[in-house]
């Protein structure tokens, strides 16, 4: 395989694994904080379709970006409403969610789809991106993955080192014991699920506004769904996140790349290749259950009650 | 100036009177106790004073100034520092972690400091912690060291200890005393709540007593005696103490042999081949400090958990293999530890409940539900063992714990069970509703059937066990005659110290 091949696959794969990464953290911080939101889907469509009329209309792609983030907080203050304020069960309004989003994003793309703009453009920095190999593969993205890095980057100091990363954890694992050494948890619930919200938005914007600079129907094609299993595959660390995130980015172009060496195998059998792939690396890094269960927040999906 | 002052203190749930116009004060470095018997308001009331509860009447003076507490932060703020009966500790995070989380920001520039603030203040007071070790690993009486630390390190004027020695062993109870006397001879205050009334007479300056949500005495313990305190606690009508005559037992029922467990659950404790045998017409008692494999152990006798076939025998037969339904059927009655949700079904009436486990009897064999019969047994629960409850139909959930203890033990007790398994036959149980239990127990004993009782109680162990032992760590002591017993030997066996010494015979065994 020449040196070219591999640039192009290995910067192909951040580029498809940016979004997993975006909505995962997102997720994991959600549920590090005790709450499951299985709204990821209808919020990163959400995010998509919002971002890319936004961006039609005004023409401003930054403000598409914007746009995409602010619904994908609107629709998790939605579910923060319903699961956190009024307690209702998690799973079912997650669910109501995703099926909402799917829906209002269709009804409101409708007169978009086939309309093009420019996407995000690529922001090569300067020096670092004429190194070999690397400059291309890492240093020449449009600046939402530099953002996901920093992101990335941020959510892993808070959980080793700060006091916030320890409070979301707390509250995840056992809400009652929080409330009485004086946490709010509603509001570190709220949170938790806001952020999830606009990391999903921002998912779903970087998908229309520079992934593919276009909008259709489900365009997301279930990666809200993957990047939930990536959460629970990953044990809830940040860093295997990242990791199974690109795995998943990698498997999902080797099919495009099989098929342009020539190798003759289905291409359905081919697209099946990143879900294989995620499950089996993920299943192997997280054997050890013990371990396993012992990073799994406690109270994830109990609702909380406080006491009068 | 009194440390606190509590006046008219009122707080209503629907359907009951947690606390009536309750009044007391505390002194600086006075060990307070507040007595009484479970669903009397003590935990209410402290949690009122904790910030955790709201009250719908009354006035709290903090130091001669009227406060409001809105919240625990707030009531730490003053002060006060609570260790709540189950610990507010995450076991995922390790001591300093969880010290770190209960402290203002920002009182400690870093980690390092803190930690050495932990040291410092754990040697001070005789409670060694290593701050970086992680809390699932700790054994409950050092978790309980974690939460006194977390309530020390900041300017601490009053603690509060809801029933803080029911999951301690003897040992640790006298580790625990001396810690609070050195605390209060510093001037801070304790409120120590309690129904144990040996521990308020060896500790205690003064002593509240809660009946009903009511403030029913106030006394020095030091010049009362125990059965003065019972009598405050329980009021005139009811009887207080029993003596039950020791037996030896028939031929075996349950035997256990080389039993092994390693649980799934990284949070439960392994079974190291355990041996032991309970026979017909006794009562086998088992002590130990909770977590050390008395949840798996019932369960591998339940059925819940399997084992090798021959590693549990029921009339010789080995059952190891079997399910909790095909033993039921063999005679085999449990009273898990955990009421609500694993002995009921909290959202299900009696009737239902009844017919959970007795389905045997209620179902003819085209499996339709024979009611009538049904309701009656569960009428007859309900009247032989005293159980107060709206009626048949009420909700499990609806119960306090003490009566729904009564339901679930009368409930197994009238299947006539040939072995009865019982987790914490009393615990969380007024004195009343403990002797029916115990009547129950006895005669059950009486007619035949052998009894097991995994208990942390040892007041209660001695009181109806024939036979006793202690399980550490998923491994088991002798199991000897309870004459044989002393306390401190029962003690060291719950500490894990299986072996003899010489120190500790001649002690006389508790009565």
């Amino acid at each position: 395989m020449d040196i070219d091949l591999l640039t192009n696959i290995l910067f192909a794969t951040i580029r498809t694994g940016t979004p997993l990464v975006l909505i995962a953290l997102g997720e994991l911080v959600c549920e590090k904080a005790g709450v499951l939101n299985l709204g990821q889907e209808g919020m990163v469509l959400m995010g998509a379709a919002t971002g890319f009329i936004i961006t039609v209309v005004t023409g401003s792609l930054w403000l598409g970006v914007g746009a995409a983030m602010l619904a994908g907080l609107f629709m998790s203050l939605l579910f923060g409403f319903l699961a956190i304020s009024l307690v209702a069960n998690q799973v079912a309004t997650g669910l109501a969610l995703t099926i909402f989003g799917i829906g209002l994003s269709a009804f409101l793309g409708t007169e978009y789809v086939g309309v093009g703009i420019e996407g995000i453009s690529q922001l090569e920095i300067p020096l670092l991106s004429s190194l070999p190999v690397i400059g291309k593969v890492l240093f020449s993205h449009d600046p939402l993955v530099y953002l996901s890095w920093g992101i990335f980057a941020a959510l892993y100091f808070c959980f080793r080192r700060t006091r916030l990363g320890l409070t979301i954890r707390a509250v995840g694992e056992n809400p009652e014991s929080a409330n009485a050494i004086g946490m709010r948890v509603m509001l570190v619930r709220y949170g938790a699920v806001l952020f999830g919200g606009a990391m999903a938005g921002l998912a779903g914007g970087y998908l229309s506004l520079a992934y593919t600079p276009l909008w259709s129907e489900g365009m997301s094609a279930g990666r809200g769904w993957i990047a939930l299993a990536l959460v629970v595959f990953a044990s809830w660390k940040v860093e295997r996140v990242l990791l199974g995130a690109y795995l998943f980015g990698a498997a999902s172009i080797m099919h495009l790349v099989l098929q342009g060496l020539g190798f003759s195998v289905s291409p359905n059998l081919l697209s099946m290749l990143p879900y294989i792939a995620t499950i089996v690396v993920l299943m192997i890094i997280s054997n050890d259950t013990i371990k396993a269960k012992l990073n799994t927040p406690l109270a994830l999906g109990q609702p909380y009650r406080p006491q009068i | 100036m009194n440390r606190l002052e509590l006046s008219g203190i009122t707080k209503r749930y629907p359907g009951c009177i947690a606390n009536q116009d309750i009044s007391l004060t505390v002194q600086p470095g006075e060990i307070h106790a507040l007595l009484g018997e479970n669903g009397a308001g003590k935990s209410t009331l402290m949690k009122i004073i904790y910030g955790v509860v709201k009250p719908d009447a009354g006035e709290i003076t903090w130091q001669n100034k009227q406060v409001v507490i809105e919240g625990p932060a707030d009531a730490r703020r003053l002060g006060i520092g609570m260790v709540f009966q189950h610990f507010s500790l995450f076991e995922t995070l390790t001591v300093a972690e969880n010290i770190a989380l209960g402290l203002p920001a920002g009182q400690f520039r870093n980690r390092a400091e803190l930690k050495q603030k932990i040291s410092e203040v754990s040697d001070h007071y005789g409670m060694k912690l290593d701050p970086d070790r992680f809390v699932h690993t700790l054994s409950v009486g050092e978790q309980q060291r974690v939460e006194i630390v977390r309530c020390l390190l900041q300017n601490l004027q009053l603690l509060i200890l809801d029933e803080p020695t029911s999951v301690l062993t003897p040992q640790e109870v006298g580790r625990l005393f001396k810690t609070l006397r050195q605390l209060a001879a510093e001037g801070c205050s304790i409120l120590f709540i309690t129904h144990k009334l040996e521990e308020v007479r060896q500790l205690c300056d003064i002593a509240s007593i809660l009946r009903h949500g009511e403030l029913s005495g106030q006394c020095k313990p030091a010049d009362t005696t125990t059965e003065e305190l019972a009598r405050l606690m329980v009021g005139d009508d009811t009887p207080l103490f029993r003596q039950f005559d020791k037996v030896q037992g028939g031929s075996p029922i349950l035997e256990i042999t080389g039993l092994v467990h390693q649980p799934d659950d990284p949070f439960a404790s392994p079974i190291r081949d355990i041996g032991f045998t309970v026979n017909a017409g006794e009562i086998v008692g088992i002590a130990g400090v909770a977590g050390n494999g008395q949840e798996e152990l019932l369960s591998l006798i339940s059925g819940e958990a399997r084992s090798a076939a021959g590693q549990v025998k029921l009339h010789g037969r080995p059952v190891g293999r079997l399910y909790p339904d095909q033993r039921r059927k063999l005679g085999v009655g449990v009273v898990p530890e955990e009421r609500l949700g694993r002995g009921a079904v909290p959202s299900h009436s009696l009737v239902q409940n009844t017919l959970l486990t007795g389905f045997g009897q209620m179902v003819n064999r085209w499996g339709w539900i024979q009611r009538l019969p049904l309701r009656k047994l569960t009428q007859e629960i309900l009247d032989k063992f005293n159980v107060k409850a709206e009626n048949i139909d009420a909700q499990a959930k609806s119960l306090s714990g003490g009566n729904l203890q009564k339901f679930i033990i009368g409930r197994e007790v009238l299947q006539q069970p040939k072995l009865l398994v019982c987790s914490h036959p009393t615990w969380g149980v007024d004195i009343g509703a403990a002797i029916v239990i115990h009547d129950a127990l006895i005669n059950l004993r009486d007619q035949g059937a052998g009894v097991l009782i995994l208990s942390e109680d040892i007041e209660e162990l001695f009181k109806i066990c024939d036979r006793l032992g202690a399980i550490c760590e998923g491994k088991l002591s002798p199991v000897l005659p309870a004459s044989q017993v002393s306390i401190q030997r029962l003690g060291q066996w719950m500490a894990g110290e299986f072996t003899e010494s010489a120190s500790n015979q001649g002690a006389p065994a508790y009565a």
